[in-house]
């Protein structure tokens, strides 16, 4: 098993009354509620918890991208990536975004992309997403398009990176005469490509498919759920005609240790709280916009009646397997657990989330590498 | 009464064509809610006319087809479907997307309609004045918004739902947000060429439309040579829905309500 931290680096600062008048985090939420003073000290420390994960040998280390939001201050995730890229030496850096539907002009992604693996020598993993439903809210782009853009994206920037240029590009989206991507990808035939989801068969029928074998990246879902989708993709790639493997699949959890499930539990609270009940609170129409989902997908998703948009508590999420929270031993033992039953290869730990501040969160980064990682690595 | 039901297919697409009455035809398009019910200002308008309410690719009980990508494509789907049914001297009555559809295809051919009535119809954006973001609304806060009148708002959020009618929603949603999400329920091109609808034009808006505000009638009006616009008094922006009898009255002044 691999461990990356995955950062989020939300706006932790925000003002938690904001819910009294605005329904949102995110689009509608103003931006005067954002203090840029305070915003430059949160960037630096996020960067900082970075570039101490590279420093204590994890093998990863993860940024993310969402627009007009307190959730997560990254839209263009470059930025962070390309500042990291100089600073740490040794693990790898994974873009769990770039949104492709929300691109004009996708081959922008091929050439930052191009940029970043060139400059680390191949330490970049390439992800990419459609983004969330406020997106689409945020830029204007039209859902009902979302998966037609992301496929024909994802085929552009496979091609720029592998078919020698310059080339034409005929899509129903994106047309191009010349496609001739300079830089070309320092890891050859590309990138590892990481594909996040929150789970869908779809996007898992796609990711297997033998021409991809991509990454599959189960993000912030119950662990029962987590478990289901694992087995999808393995049972998927069977029915392709090869067994996958765990370098296939991932799972992208908050997690806090500390030095004993009361004082993880403890301090933990008001942190995870603020994550699930401030930064994530959005509106089903924000959150799933029409189209965003296929008709089916959301006939389920109307049926079980999902938990967005009430409220939940740290214990609520520690019980459905959401968040991993406890002392070493509690922590070792669930990740033994899931890993043995499950069967991801690499395991995304979200060690900062919501209001968790920065000795908190530098702890429970140590804690993390000194005590459980050495744990599986044997 | 009520109408007589067929699927017709055209341009590839089958879809559900409702009909009544007999007389000088009316083709009713609708809006973003569909057409499945038959609605009482309906089975006024086909007392003296034959009314023909057909549901749009994308939407309620017909197919989406592949080609469905924009308003431009459901104009020419109708100029087909008005062929295909041999109707000369239309009335065409068009209600918010459906008076957007029913501008688009004017713009196109007038030589089959006899007049065109738009009611507060989507299309057009006038700089300053922004349309209800209706894909941000929840379910209940779009019924509030819809009417004037909050009782028929409270009446719908109460309406008993099964998973038929919210499958239908949905699908009527996704077919909404492909035609109209951006640029947000208007094409620009489209008043470029308004000039060119050459049938008489009634405009009808709800005074207290709060999904395209009532100061886009001025705008289509000074669009359209010798459209006239009336404002309907208590009334939000479904006209037909909410004050069916002032609103049948001014179609059947405008169009003439005698029959053949």
């Amino acid at each position: 098993m691999k461990f990356y931290f995955m950062h989020l680096m939300p706006y932790a600062d925000l003002d938690q009354s904001y819910d009294e008048k605005y329904n949102s985090a995110w689009v509608t939420l103003p931006n005067t509620y954002y203090d840029p003073k305070k915003g430059h000290v949160l960037y630096n420390r996020y960067l900082d918890e970075l570039e101490l994960a590279d420093a204590l040998g994890f093998d990863g280390i993860c940024v993310n991208e969402h627009h007009q939001n307190a959730y997560g201050l990254m839209p263009i995730p470059a930025v962070t990536a390309g500042a990291l890229s100089r600073r740490t030496k040794q693990a790898k850096i994974a873009v769990l975004g770039r949104a492709l539907p929300l691109l004009n002009n996708p081959l922008t992604v091929a050439e930052e992309y191009a940029m970043l693996d060139n400059i680390t020598g191949g330490r970049l993993i390439a992800g990419f997403v459609r983004g969330i439903g406020a997106e689409y809210h945020a830029s204007g782009v039209n859902p009902a398009e979302s998966h037609d853009r992301f496929h024909e994206a994802h085929d552009l920037i496979l091609r720029a990176w592998t078919e020698p240029g310059p080339f034409v590009f005929e899509g129903k989206y994106y047309h191009f005469d010349y496609v001739n991507t300079w830089p070309r990808p320092y890891q050859q035939p590309c990138p590892p490509i990481w594909i996040p989801s929150q789970g869908s068969r779809e996007t898992i029928e796609w990711a297997a498919a033998p021409e991809r074998k991509y990454t599959y990246l189960q993000t912030f879902t119950p662990a029962a759920m987590l478990a289901r989708y694992m087995a999808m993709y393995k049972e998927v790639a069977q029915g392709y005609g090869y067994t996958a493997s765990e370098e296939q699949l991932g799972w992208s959890v908050p997690l806090y240790v500390a030095e004993s499930d009361e004082i993880a539990h403890r301090e933990a609270k008001p942190h995870i709280e603020a994550f699930l009940n401030k930064f994530l609170r959005m509106p089903m129409e924000m959150l799933l916009p029409p189209g965003y989902l296929s008709l089916q997908s959301m006939a389920g998703v109307m049926k079980a009646k999902t938990s967005i948009g009430t409220r939940q508590s740290i214990d609520d999420v520690i019980a459905k397997g959401m968040f991993l929270c406890g002392g070493v031993a509690t922590i070792r033992a669930r990740l033994e657990q899931y890993q043995k039953e499950i069967g991801f290869g690499h395991l995304l730990t979200m060690l900062q989330f919501g209001t968790l501040p920065a000795e908190l969160t530098r702890k429970n980064i140590e804690i993390f590498a000194r005590e459980v990682m050495p744990y599986f690595r044997g | 009464m009520g109408p007589t039901v067929t699927t017709e297919t055209v341009a590839g697409c089958t879809f559900r064509l409702s009909r009544a009455g007999s007389g000088s035809p009316i083709l009713f398009l609708h809006g973003a809610g569909g057409a499945a019910v038959w609605l009482p200002f309906m089975e006024a308008l086909a007392e003296r006319h034959e009314l023909l309410v057909p549901e749009h690719p994308g939407f309620g009980a017909s197919d989406t087809p592949d080609w469905l990508d924009n308003v431009g494509d459901l104009a020419y789907f109708y100029l087909d479907v008005i062929d295909r049914l041999g109707l000369e001297g239309l009335h065409l009555v068009g209600a918010s997307l459906g008076g957007w559809i029913a501008a688009e295809l004017a713009v196109r051919s007038c030589a089959r309609l006899k007049s065109l009535t738009l009611v507060a119809p989507a299309g057009i954006h006038v700089k300053g004045v922004r349309k209800g973001d209706v894909f941000m609304w929840s379910a209940d806060e779009t019924a509030r918004r819809l009417f004037h009148n909050q009782e028929l708002a409270e009446a719908m959020i109460a309406a008993p739902q099964n998973e038929a009618a919210q499958m239908a929603r949905m699908k009527n949603s996704l077919a909404l947000a492909k035609l109209a999400w951006h640029p947000r329920f208007y094409n620009p091109d489209l008043e470029k060429w308004l000039h060119r609808v050459s049938v008489p034009t009634l405009l009808i808006w709800g005074e207290h439309d709060q999904v395209i505000p009532p100061a886009y009638g001025p705008a289509f009006a000074r669009l359209i040579p010798g459209a006239r616009l009336e404002i309907v008094g208590d009334c939000g922006h479904l006209p037909h829905v909410e004050q069916p009898v002032a609103f049948v009255s001014l179609v059947n002044r405008f169009i003439g309500g005698g029959g053949t």
